[in-house]
């Protein structure tokens, strides 16, 4: 516990000290405010009072690109400077180091969705009776538990390449293949496509917590998605050690 | 306090190390002197925990390295050949962290101690991607030191400092190995020399000897190299000493000065005078020679017989001794600061 808390403290303090980071982080904050803005202005001249789903919906997909971006240094940069020699020989255990870096990029990732509060707080000063606590709170919930499953998955890629630019593609391909693989099925029919609609992201998301819905089976896929991603990111730097 | 027994790593179809086995105990400074190429990474990697052998069994502080990893790194230090540093932490920041990691006490005091040993307590809170090369080794080598380890294990520790860093931290390997063990890689003979009490000489994932530094010397230069020189025609000599019983090698150094090798054990002195004199030369000259380091090197790390790819290790071989006749100038920068 201690080393994982030990790893994850010098990733999160790094991050602010990291143009990049803020970088990405004034670019969701940014687009996400323009979306904001046009579906506020949108729902108000259709006399259709905005929800909290105007800061859902943009802030879901932007995530699938601003993850990897924040991510993809994690362990390939270790592995660029040589420091991963100095983490493989140190008296930590892979599982820690790999929990640590998740934890680390998770931890920064939740400051930036904290950011995203000024959005809900400010549709809740100008919309009548006040926005759907339920939404808000259901939706933020599985934003949260999303974003767990995107970081962990962001490491285990990282752990694959030293070079950054190939895990950001690597890791937004894996988020896009995952987040539109049921897309298939509503061609097929509603037979065979169970298992590929069980592992879109979309599915847990939109028809539950985006709607107010607390489901315990989209809080359970989103953890075993998180900790399975983790187990293959541990995998995957132990087989480094093989080679 | 090191004990290696048959330690073989193949990276694919590559045979990295090729059945090493040797042992260093407390108190002493094991060498591991070979070209680049040679497997010293590679061994000292299985020994760190870095990576398992592909066969082969070794312990360091009485833990299997493979079964028992994370005691064996709790244990040792270790300074990579490629020293491993973040350039965007602070040099106090970078030791507290490793500190943390090997969940030390008081570590602001360590860290403080281990800076003066390298002498860097003035850097402290510089950014690490600000340090010169010769400050970066340095830094590397506090890490290692951090939990006094009872084994370290150095990487060829002085690359790229210039003299006096050289010498610095030469001295300082030597104090560190009064009360620990420490495996200490280079391919510079003068440094395997200077600080080791014993020295494995390695190649092509080898061990090819084992000595004291004095001893290796001793074992091929009190051996049986000599010098003959004549006066005049020589015509026909090379042939008259090489078949003198015993004589190993003739070599014609210029037109009347000759080099032969013969096997240990026998003087064969008297027999090549007494044959050169009775073919009608005169024979002005017959002395041995001692082999420097360098040739004892190249002698020990060359084929036998010896192959046409042999050009390569004396390559590799030759640019080791450039190197180090390179260093001084490296960090020359540093001398001024
Ligand atoms: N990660 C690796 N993958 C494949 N081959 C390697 C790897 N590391 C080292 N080698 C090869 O193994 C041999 C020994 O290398 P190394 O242990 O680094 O030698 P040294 O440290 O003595 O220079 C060399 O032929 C090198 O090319
Ligand atoms: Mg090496």
């Amino acid at each position: 516990m201690r080393n994982i808390w030990t790893i994850a403290a010098r990733e999160f303090k790094l991050y602010f000290s990291s143009p990049a980071a803020y970088l990405v982080a004034t670019m969701l904050l940014v687009v996400m405010g323009i979306i904001f803005y046009t579906n506020v202005v949108g729902s108000i001249l259709n006399q259709f009072p905005p929800n909290t789903q105007v800061v859902l919906g943009p802030l879901v997909t932007l995530l699938l690109f601003a993850t990897p971006a924040i991510t993809m240094r994690l362990l390939a940069e270790e592995q660029r400077q040589g420091t991963l020699e100095l983490l493989l020989t140190a008296p930590v255990r892979d599982y820690e180091l790999i929990v640590g870096k998740w934890l680390g990029g998770f931890l920064f990732m939740l400051s930036i969705l904290a950011l995203t509060w000024l959005y809900p707080i400010f549709l809740n000063q100008i919309v009548d009776p006040g926005i759907d606590q339920g939404i808000l709170v259901s939706g933020y919930l599985g934003v949260i538990l999303f974003m767990g499953s995107l970081v962990a998955i962001g490491v285990a890629v990282s752990s694959l390449f030293s070079n950054q630019i190939a895990v950001f593609f690597t890791t937004l391909g894996v988020f896009l293949v995952l987040w539109l693989i049921s897309l298939p099925t509503q061609a097929m029919g509603a037979t065979g496509g169970e298992l590929l609609r069980y592992l879109d992201f979309s599915e847990h998301f939109y028809s539950t917590f985006y709607q107010g819905v607390i489901d315990l089976s989209d809080i359970i896929y989103f953890l075993s998605l998180t900790a399975l991603a983790l187990f293959l990111g541990t995998m995957s730097l132990e087989s480094r050690r093989w080679r | 306090m090191i004990q290696v027994e048959g330690l073989t790593k193949d990276y694919g179809l590559r045979r990295a190390i090729d059945g090493i086995s040797f042992h260093a105990s407390k108190g002493e400074i094991l060498g591991f002197l070979g070209p680049n190429g040679a497997g010293k990474t590679t061994t000292m990697r299985i020994l760190t925990g870095y990576m398992p052998p592909t066969s082969g069994k070794a312990s360091v502080a009485g833990y299997d390295v493979i079964e028992r990893s994370l005691e064996v790194r709790r244990r040792v230090g270790y300074l990579p050949e490629t020293v491993p540093l973040y350039p965007d932490m602070t040099v106090f920041e970078y030791l507290k962290f490793m500190a943390d990691l090997r969940h030390l006490s008081q570590v602001e005091d360590k860290v403080d101690d281990v800076l003066e040993l390298v002498h860097m307590e003035d850097r402290a809170d510089g950014y690490i991607a600000n340090l010169s090369k010769g400050m970066r080794q340095r830094v590397g080598l506090a890490q290692a030191l951090l939990h006094q380890p009872e084994v370290l294990i150095l990487d060829e520790p002085t690359i790229g400092l210039d003299p006096a860093q050289i010498h610095e931290v030469r001295d300082l390997i030597q104090d560190l190995g009064r009360e620990r063990t420490i495996l200490l890689s280079t391919h510079i003979l003068s440094e395997a020399q200077q600080v080791c009490n014993r020295v494995l000489i390695i190649n092509k994932g080898k061990i090819v000897a084992e000595d004291s530094p004095e001893n290796l010397r001793s074992r091929i230069a009190g051996s049986q190299r000599f010098r003959l020189a004549v006066l005049g025609e020589t015509e026909g000599l090379e042939k008259i000493i090489r078949d003198v019983p015993g004589i190993k090698t003739v070599a014609a150094n210029d037109r009347s000065v000759f080099e032969f090798e013969t096997t240990p054990g026998q003087d064969v002195r008297p027999l090549v005078s007494r044959a050169v004199v009775s073919a009608g030369y005169d024979l002005v000259e017959l002395y041995p020679i001692g082999l420097s380091l360098e040739e004892i090197f190249l002698q020990l790390t060359r084929d036998e017989p010896r192959a046409p790819e042999m050009a390569e290790v004396d390559d590799l071989l030759n640019t080791a001794l450039d190197e180090q006749l390179d260093q001084p100038e490296e960090d020359a920068s540093e001398l001024k600061g």
